[in-house]
């Protein structure tokens, strides 16, 4: 914005590097965004199942590390496990009682099924411990910027980008080269065909679900410094898992990943350079991709 | 059942558009209630106008099949046309309603065609993106909504010249009151109509609707204006009679609680709106009183339970009831029809 | 005299695969002409084209000499091509009477009528009774069409589509899931269509081609095979070749 004055932010951003910086925060919040909804894309595209709760499984990760670290006074890096596996936990037991029995319903069951489960974990979160964002102490070797060739980066920014990128690796081990990933990638093309070929799909269903419960959880505890956490959570980013699902497609993890980069970038961006704007650009792009190409931007038409 | 084949069906398609006894005695209960419930026309006056906003989302649920996440909207389109209509040009109620209800429509057949392209999950993404994008419009055009603040300074000039709008909501619940009426009397006739038929078998099969010559998206795009209309409307109602507007017109929670309240009330009869209206507003009194904070953790709950019930089972459980009050056999249990 | 329905170079392609290979075919005013072909032949996605719910690659298609290769689906159904579904499609939650008189309806022009009480007017309720004693719908009109027993929702699949009026008439197995002692009964119903209704029926089931039909296409692998009368068709080694290669299941 032309005469905007640049005061505090300026201390942070020196010269023509700016931009070097905001494509870095973008990134790294784009990393965060895929971890957190690479879960979703994956049930959907594997059970054809609108899960709006996905937020609720990642704010879980969030509180969990948050408690651990604030109440038991657990390190930082110690509570990451376990932002993993209690939302996979939960993912597990919800999957085998409740989402099962809505995968043959029509998306609209499947819509009000969720958002009521948003509404209880919402106001229950409220709850139990109320609706003030919860504060993140990061460890010290985490926190400020370093100077990098001029360009500012953020420590803790790089530490995600780091982080998620091995996730990002990992997982796209896990679907090439495993039998487990064989059979998801399978079950995904045609759950018919596959469970024809004697796989399990129920139990892939299953172990799926929890692993994109887990992976939400961590990405809510590794967001909840940039994201902000508080009860409000899964409503609040619910319409950003989504533009990472809609956009990216949900018939491999490479279109979403690409998705939430762009989000991350444009996000960041947008709210630097036109935050006259708010958040219209990244809806309206939502809208055209979904009017245009409904299967998604990084999916090849069929 | 007794006369030739055609005597029968004529009675019978003429049965679907026949007023039943529990129809003039819900109308004839909501219009007593002006005289008989002085002190409740405040509340009664959100009930109707929610119902009506209900009932818009029925046209298009119940009738043509579209889910929609964003029917707020429309309806805050039209809250917010009806009342800058009033501060910069002309505080005079119907004028307004009006054309709050025509730019609402206008609105609704310029989104119809984006709600068009996409099926399913893509159509509620579309939806919701319209409600988001004009949300976010009306958050930043601060200089002509007020933006967090909300609209301040509504003044409303009376009804017709002659009914000012008083403190306790008598000339707002009569004046919604009459305009739902109005309104709903024309959608009870559309409905049945062969035009209205039409419509459901887009909802039950658009294959074979195209392919016994009905034009689908035409159909859906005249529905999609005349739901955004109803909607306007609606908010343009909430609008002149609280002269207030605010962002939570075209909320997303706005959009999420009206599908709920048709879903709790059912869909496609029209009147699955206003049961549900009623019974959601005297829940969230009831449930308000007790845990003001925490009134939605019931909703949601009352969301999970509706769904893991079956709203289609539960629909045929009311149905069961309702043709045993009625003295008529029971329906079948439905079996599947293949296709799909 | 121009073909009733007929397809000239018509082909369709999904990615690499060629779904409908060069055909051109005719029906002729009039005929009673089946279409058949083993599984996979692409019978199903050359009736899509011919209805509008795909669009060709290539090729053009005309009914009764008019090009309708870019024309809406609803648009050709205007213009009375029609057809049946292989599985049914029909409205779950309507009655027979709804269904039949949608179809009526819209077909008279009377769709856009919003301010009309549906059945107010007695050419459309009579033409109903009239479809629906035909196809022994009468003693069901008031039913909902999903608590309909699995037959009664076979013979309103097939009614459905008299009601919109057809010169040509698509009848995709029409046959399928309905016994046998009622297959005849069915047949003789379309059969008993005046002969200015073209049909074209796409069918598995050899005895009823062989009934019904005056003439035979063949279709394999998304090409025309060969085309000739029954008794040509019948003792066509070729064909024979085919079917038994492919196991005869239908």
């Amino acid at each position: 914005m032309a005469g905007r004055p640049h005061g505090a932010r300026s201390l942070y951003f020196p010269g023509g590097s700016r931009v070097l910086t905001i494509l870095f925060d973008g990134i790294a919040y784009g990393m965060v965004l895929f971890v957190l909804a690479c879960g979703l894309s994956i049930t959907l595209g594997l059970m054809n199942f609108v899960n709006l709760a996905h937020g609720v499984f990642a704010m879980v990760g969030g509180y969990v590390t948050a408690i651990l670290m604030n109440r038991l006074g657990v390190p930082f890096l110690a509570t990451l496990p376990f932002a993993f596996l209690v939302p996979a936990a939960l993912g597990l037991v919800m999957e085998r009682t409740l989402y099962q029995r809505l995968y043959n319903r029509n998306h609209l069951d499947q819509v009000l099924f969720t958002i009521g489960l948003v509404f209880m974990a919402i106001a229950a979160v409220d709850y139990v411990m109320g609706s003030q964002p919860q504060l993140i102490q990061l460890p010290s070797w985490l926190r400020g910027r370093v100077d990098v060739f001029g360009v500012q980066v953020g420590l803790y920014r790089s530490f995600i980008i780091v982080v998620c990128g091995f996730l990002v690796v990992g997982l796209q081990f896990v679907l090439a080269k495993t039998r487990f990933g064989a059979q998801l990638r399978a079950a995904v093309d045609d759950a018919r065909v596959a469970r024809g070929l004697g796989i399990n799909t129920s139990l892939v269903f299953a172990a799926t679900f929890a692993a994109g419960s887990g992976l939400a959880g961590l990405g809510g505890a590794l967001g909840a410094e940039i994201l902000g956490l508080d009860p409000t959570f899964p409503l609040k980013f619910l319409i950003y898992f989504m533009i990472v699902v809609t956009v990216g497609g949900t018939s491999s993890l490479t279109g979403p990943f690409y998705a939430s980069l762009l989000l991350g970038i444009a996000d960041v961006a947008g709210k630097y350079y036109v935050p006259s704007l708010g958040a219209f650009v990244i809806y309206t792009v939502m809208i055209v991709v979904l009017v245009f190409r409904p299967q998604g931007l990084f999916v090849k038409a069929r | 059942m007794q006369g030739t084949p055609t005597e029968t069906a004529t009675r019978h398609l003429a049965e679907t558009s026949r007023w039943k006894p529990l129809e003039f005695a819900f109308w004839l209960v909501a219009f007593g209630a002006i005289w008989l419930l002085p002190s409740h026309h405040l509340i009664l006056n959100e009930i109707i106008i929610t119902a009506l906003f209900a009932m818009s989302l029925d046209l298009i649920l119940g009738y043509a099949g579209i889910a929609s996440l964003g029917h707020a909207a429309f309806f805050g389109f039209g809250a917010y046309f009806a009342g800058i209509f009033a501060i910069r040009v002309i505080g005079d109620p119907l004028t307004g309603l009006v054309l709050a209800t025509l730019a609402s429509g206008a609105l609704g057949f310029i989104t119809s065609f984006l709600v068009l392209r996409g099926v399913d999950l893509a159509r509620l993404m579309v939806t919701l993106g319209v409600a988001l994008v004009l949300g976010e419009i009306a958050n930043k055009m601060t200089w002509l909504t007020g933006g967090a603040d909300g609209l301040q300074g509504v003044v409303m000039g009376p009804v017709l010249g002659l009914f000012e709008f008083d403190l306790y909501g008598r000339t707002a619940y009569v004046y919604s009151l009459v305009v739902t009426f109005l309104l709903f009397l024309i959608a009870r006739r559309i409905v049945v109509s062969p035009f209205g038929l039409s419509l459901r078998t887009i909802r039950d099969n658009p294959l074979r609707a195209r392919a016994i010559g009905i034009p689908v998206n035409r159909r859906l795009i005249a529905v999609y204006t005349l739901a955004a209309a109803y909607a306007g409307a609606a908010g343009a109602l909430l609008a002149q009679t609280t002269q207030f507007v605010s962002l939570d017109v075209i909320a997303l929670h706005r959009s999420a609680d009206v599908l709920l309240m048709l879903v709790i009330g059912g869909t496609g009869y029209l009147y699955g709106g206003f049961a549900g209206a009623i019974v959601f507003k005297v829940l969230q009194d009831v449930i308000s009183n007790w845990t003001p904070q925490y009134w939605t953790f019931w909703i949601g709950l009352i969301l999970v339970i509706l769904v893991l019930i079956g709203r289609e089972r539960m629909n045929h459980q009311v149905a069961v009831l309702w043709a045993r009050l009625r003295g008529k056999p029971e329906p079948r249990p439905r079996t599947i029809v293949g296709g799909h | 005299m121009s073909a009733a329905l007929e397809t000239v170079g018509l082909q369709k392609r999904f990615g690499g695969i060629v779904a409908t290979d060069d055909v051109s075919f005719r029906l002729e005013p009039g005929a009673r002409h089946a279409l058949i072909g083993p599984n996979g032949a692409g019978k199903t996605t050359f009736v899509n084209l011919l209805t509008g719910v795909l669009q060709p690659s290539a090729g053009t298609i005309r009914l009764h000499g008019e090009d309708i290769s870019a024309m809406a689906p609803e648009r050709r159904v205007k213009r009375g091509l029609v057809r049946t579904f292989q599985i049914n499609q029909l409205f779950a939650g309507m009655t027979p009477l709804e269904t039949l008189g949608v179809a009526v309806s819209e077909r008279m022009g009377h769709g856009y009528e919003f301010w009309r009480p549906a059945g107010s007017k007695s050419v459309v309720i009579d033409e109903i009774v009239e479809i629906a004693t035909r196809f022994k719908l009468a003693d069901v009109l008031e039913e909902r069409t999903a608590s309909l027993p699995y037959g009664k929702q076979r013979l309103l699949e097939i009614a459905l589509a008299f009601a919109c009026q057809p010169r040509v008439l698509l009848l995709d197995e029409p046959a399928a899931g309905v016994p046998e002692a009622e297959r005849h009964d069915l047949l003789a119903t379309v059969a008993a269509l005046p002969r200015d209704v073209s049909v074209l029926l796409i069918e598995h089931d050899m005895d009823l081609v062989f009934s019904f039909a005056e003439r035979i296409s063949v279709l394999v692998n998304g090409a025309l095979f060969t085309e000739g009368t029954v008794s040509e068709i019948a003792n066509d080694p070729r064909v024979r070749a085919v079917y038994l290669g492919e196991s005869l299941d239908g």
